[in-house]
């Protein structure tokens, strides 16, 4: 008898623990608003991206394109792929002295990891991340990015 | 009131008087393949589409709402796109059996298509042994899986195509055992006999409990025989990849694909006709009143009603449940449903005997 | 590898599993012997995706090195980036700042619940019920949410730094994380029908892929698949650090040792995680979150070892210095590697459904193996 009750009471319990799972798959089926994807391309408008997240590198420019990058390379070595290639070329000074300035900020955005490593290194704040994340480009040489942009020069004061 | 049957009869007699006797028929059989074969695209499109949004609500996800009307032209581009693909044969598969085995699954589907009443009166074949023949006919595709697996050499093929021999051939028994208990109800084993027999209830409402069991059996049984999860061992994704169909690509993939889901319409609108009472109306006792409003809804609509929900619980136990594994998945037929069908049959039996049913 | 399919016996089929395989979570070849169904042997096969990590750290900076164990067991990265980060400090000498110590502690809960959540998933996916993965990352992501808004990052987060974290906690933090225990307790119910109750899971899970204590031991299993066999393995509890020792938790443990208890141990991992999370979320102390350092950091001469308790186990590095600013030698411990090497003595005698439940239960991932 008791292998009766068994058997029977065994058919009981899993006929339930099933139906109790397709109870909730039901419930989701039926109740849309529990749905968390979301439609991507068409709700590029209304993403909203925390300031922190880590998705290039830019470097900033102020009104009159000026930048506060000195080329000091610190961001360079603070690269653990070599993402970050500085070119330097020496300004004459009014007073005619030769001094170091930046000439090229290569990003190679292709190698980069997001580490923030660079932006935690640099002395003056010249770069920092920005949110952008839609990288997907056809060429890769495009991937290669000169951040300073054309004419800009270093803002005054930043030494 | 139009009626699929009556346009059915009036294209009949047009053809008799139009053409002689030989052509009509010739005439006839053409017409019927072409339905047939177009209401299985048409199926292949619907049930697929079907299946996705289901699993994708199910999923928290919205599921393919991109290409056409709220993505319901996605399976169509899906179509198109496995038919402009590669039929790539392997070079180690014999190639002659390879090739015949999707066609050898998808012939014995439709097949089974012939004797199911459709509508009121409308049916390709009216068939006096009509559960009889479904019975055997569906055993063939076990045959078609075990080709397409032995053929592919691939190990991932073989060991499906053997899972799901030894599967199909033991979930028939119960399969068969539970119609067996409708069968002797009616004591006919004629689609037709069974429906009529069901015009003032369904046998769901109308045998007490013996039949609801062997409704259960039944509903466990066929997924089980059409490979679908949770008994999807044949396919098993996350241990074989894909089973018997692996090596399978471009339109002789989708030929194994579609006769999947022509084979759950099959067997829901089996399971339809034996226990939710085919295209007949839902019928309460005395309630003329109700039982007249329910006559109006047209017998093909109540059909595909009553079969798209059966087709709705197999998806549901799909994307719900875990696999099981072989053993268990045999100690479930041999332990569980064997037993309590063939105890069932004797329940049923005894009260077909008594006449205890309503 | 020919000889040893050479002993196999006539009959015998020989699968390739992977390393393009669905359930292997990632690049793991296993041949596989079979009889009929049952596994005769396991024999992994690794390297499909190793990249030097550790001779890659050689030439990589005290600060720099770290971001790359991210990549190693990529779902626990801020436990691995808080080893090394604990070991530079070890070499330096440095005493981290209160508030530190609570951001790593929370933070590291974070990415443990994040971790079995996936892992959780997978699990279910791994014995054929694909709709769980999608619930289990409906919460995953407010874990992701949380990390993005804190750390700039979701995945790998580089947000160890030695000397503290890089960044103060969001504002939003502490409201956040609130939000998302409370959200997870009232779903773990659901978790339990869909998946743990299920009579057809328990049935794949149950005395399936036993393994002993002794046997856990002796093949350097750590973590959940050692605690599931009764082995006390808890780095947390072993060897506390950052301040494990202060707060009030209990070292989830099974005897069964079976793919069920592992399971077991998970789940109450998770729980045990959310309750640490509550000691903790309402009493950050207030400081800084980061000690004065240089900017050039130099281990002094000699070996430095620190170890943690990843979402996968006992996660340690070994740092040899010469004095100079690079490490001349590193070496990982990864529990994975470990956990792995168990997987041939448990699935013998299995059948192949059973081989695929017990790796989801051994939870591999397989960058870690590799590194």
């Amino acid at each position: 008898m008791s292998f009766l009750t068994n058997y029977f009471s065994t058919i009981y319990t899993s006929v339930r623990s099933l139906l109790k799972g397709m109870w909730k798959t039901g419930y989701y089926f039926t109740h849309h608003k529990e749905i968390i994807t979301q439609n991507y391309p068409e709700n590029r408008d209304s993403l909203n991206l925390p300031e922190r997240f880590r998705g290039e590198v830019v470097m900033t420019h102020n009104e009159e394109n000026e930048h506060r990058c000195t080329g000091c390379t610190a961001c360079e070595l603070a690269c653990p792929n070599g993402t970050i290639k500085i070119v330097t070329k020496f300004d004459i000074t009014p007073e005619g002295k030769k001094k170091k300035a930046l000439d090229t900020f290569v990003y190679h955005l292709e190698l980069c990891t997001m580490c923030n490593l660079c932006v935690e290194a640099c002395p003056t704040g010249a770069i920092k991340m920005d949110q952008a994340f839609e990288h997907s480009v056809y060429d890769r040489r495009l991937l290669t990015k000169k951040l300073n942009r054309p004419d800009s020069k270093l803002m005054e004061g930043v030494e | 009131m139009l009626s699929i049957a009556e346009i059915a009869n009036s294209l009949q007699q047009w053809l008799m008087a139009t053409f002689s006797p030989g052509w009509a028929t010739l005439i006839e059989f053409v017409l019927v393949g072409t339905l047939v074969l177009s209401f299985f695209a048409f199926l292949g499109l619907v049930l697929v589409f079907m299946e996705r949004k289901v699993s994708a609500y199910m999923q928290l996800r919205v599921g393919p709402n991109r290409v056409g009307f709220r993505g319901t032209a996605q399976t169509l581009a899906d179509t198109i796109k496995l038919v402009v693909k590669e039929g790539l044969t392997p070079d180690g598969a014999d190639k002659f059996l390879f090739n015949f085995a999707p066609f050898l699954v998808l012939i014995t589907s439709m097949l089974l298509m012939a004797p199911i009443a459709f509508a009121k009166d409308f049916q390709i074949w009216d068939i006096n042994i009509g559960v009889l023949y479904i019975s055997a006919v569906s055993s063939i595709s076990v045959i078609g899986v075990l080709m397409a697996g032995w053929s592919s050499n691939n190990k991932y093929s073989l060991l499906g195509a053997m899972r799901s021999g030894a599967q199909i051939v033991s979930y028939e028994l119960s399969a068969g055992l539970a119609i067996m208990s409708v069968v002797i109800l009616v004591g006919s084993l004629s689609l037709n006999d069974i429906i009529a027999s069901q015009q003032n209830g369904w046998w769901i409402f109308k045998g007490h409990i013996p039949v609801i069991i062997s409704f259960v059996i039944y509903i466990i049984a066929v997924t089980a025989e059409t490979n679908r999860a949770p008994f999807d061992l044949a396919e098993a994704e996350s241990e074989l990849t894909a089973g018997f169909h692996t090596e399978y690509s471009g339109m002789k993939f989708a030929l194994f694909f579609l006769a999947e889901y022509v084979n759950i319409f099959i067997v829901c609108a089996i399971g339809a006709t034996l226990f939710l009472g085919g295209w007949m109306p839902l019928h309460i006792g005395s309630w003329e009143g109700f039982n007249h409003i329910m006559d109006f809804i047209p017998s093909s609509v109540w059909f595909m009603g009553k079969t798209f929900f059966l087709i709705f619980v197999i998806m549901w136990f799909r994307w719900t449940f875990p696999r099981l594994r072989i053993d268990q998945l045999l100690n479930l037929e041999w332990k569980y449903l064997l037993p309590i069908s063939l105890f069932n049959l004797l329940l049923v039996t005894f009260i077909a005997l008594m006449g205890w049913h309503f | 590898m020919l000889e040893e399919i050479g002993t196999t016996e006539q009959g015998d089929l020989v699968i390739n599993v992977g390393p393009q395989h669905p359930s292997t979570h990632g690049v793991l070849h296993l041949v596989i012997t079979l009889n009929g169904e049952t596994i005769k042997k396991v024999e992994p096969h690794l390297g499909y995706i190793h990249r030097s990590i550790e001779k890659m750290c050689e030439s990589l900076t005290y600060r720099q090195f770290i971001y790359s164990t991210s990549r190693m067991d990529y779902l626990s990265a801020h436990m691995n980036n808080h080893a090394c980060a604990m070991a530079v400090e070890q070499g330096l000498g440095l005493e981290i700042p209160a508030r530190a110590r609570v951001i790593r502690i929370l933070m590291s809960e974070l990415t443990r619940l994040a971790s079995h959540q996936l892992w959780w998933g997978a699990m279910a996916m791994d014995v054929g019920a694909i709709t769980p993965f999608f619930h289990a990352f409906r919460e995953r992501e407010m874990i992701n949410d949380i990390m993005e808004e804190t750390c700039g990052a979701r995945l790998t987060m580089n947000y160890m730094v030695p000397g503290g974290v890089m960044f103060d906690l969001h504002p939003n933090f502490q409201v956040k994380t609130k939000d998302f225990v409370r959200f997870f307790r009232s779903k773990f119910d659901e978790y339990d029908e869909l998946v743990t109750n299920n009579i057809i899971f328990q049935e794949r899970m149950k005395n399936v892929g036993r393994i002993s204590a002794e046997d856990a031991v002796s093949f350097g299993c750590s973590g959940p698949v050692a605690r599931a066999s009764g082995v006390s393995s808890d780095i947390r509890k072993l060897a506390p650090y950052e301040g494990y020792d202060q707060l009030n938790f209990t070292e989830a443990l099974e005897t069964a040792g079976d793919n069920y208890a592992r399971y077991l141990v998970r789940m109450q991992e998770m729980r045990t995680s959310l309750s640490i999370i509550d000691q903790l979320i309402d009493n950050i102390p207030e400081g800084d979150f980061q000690a004065k350092t240089k900017a050039v950091l130099k281990l002094p001469k000699g070996e430095y070892y620190s170890r943690v308790e990843t979402a996968r186990g006992d996660f340690g590095v070994y740092i040899v210095s010469e004095g100079g600013t690079t490490p001349y030698r590193i070496k990982f411990r990864s529990p994975g590697f470990s956990n792995l090497s168990a997987l041939d003595h448990i699935a013998r005698g299995c059948k192949i459904g059973d081989l695929v439940a017990i790796m989801g239960s051994l939870d591999l991932v397989i960058p870690d193996i590799d590194r």
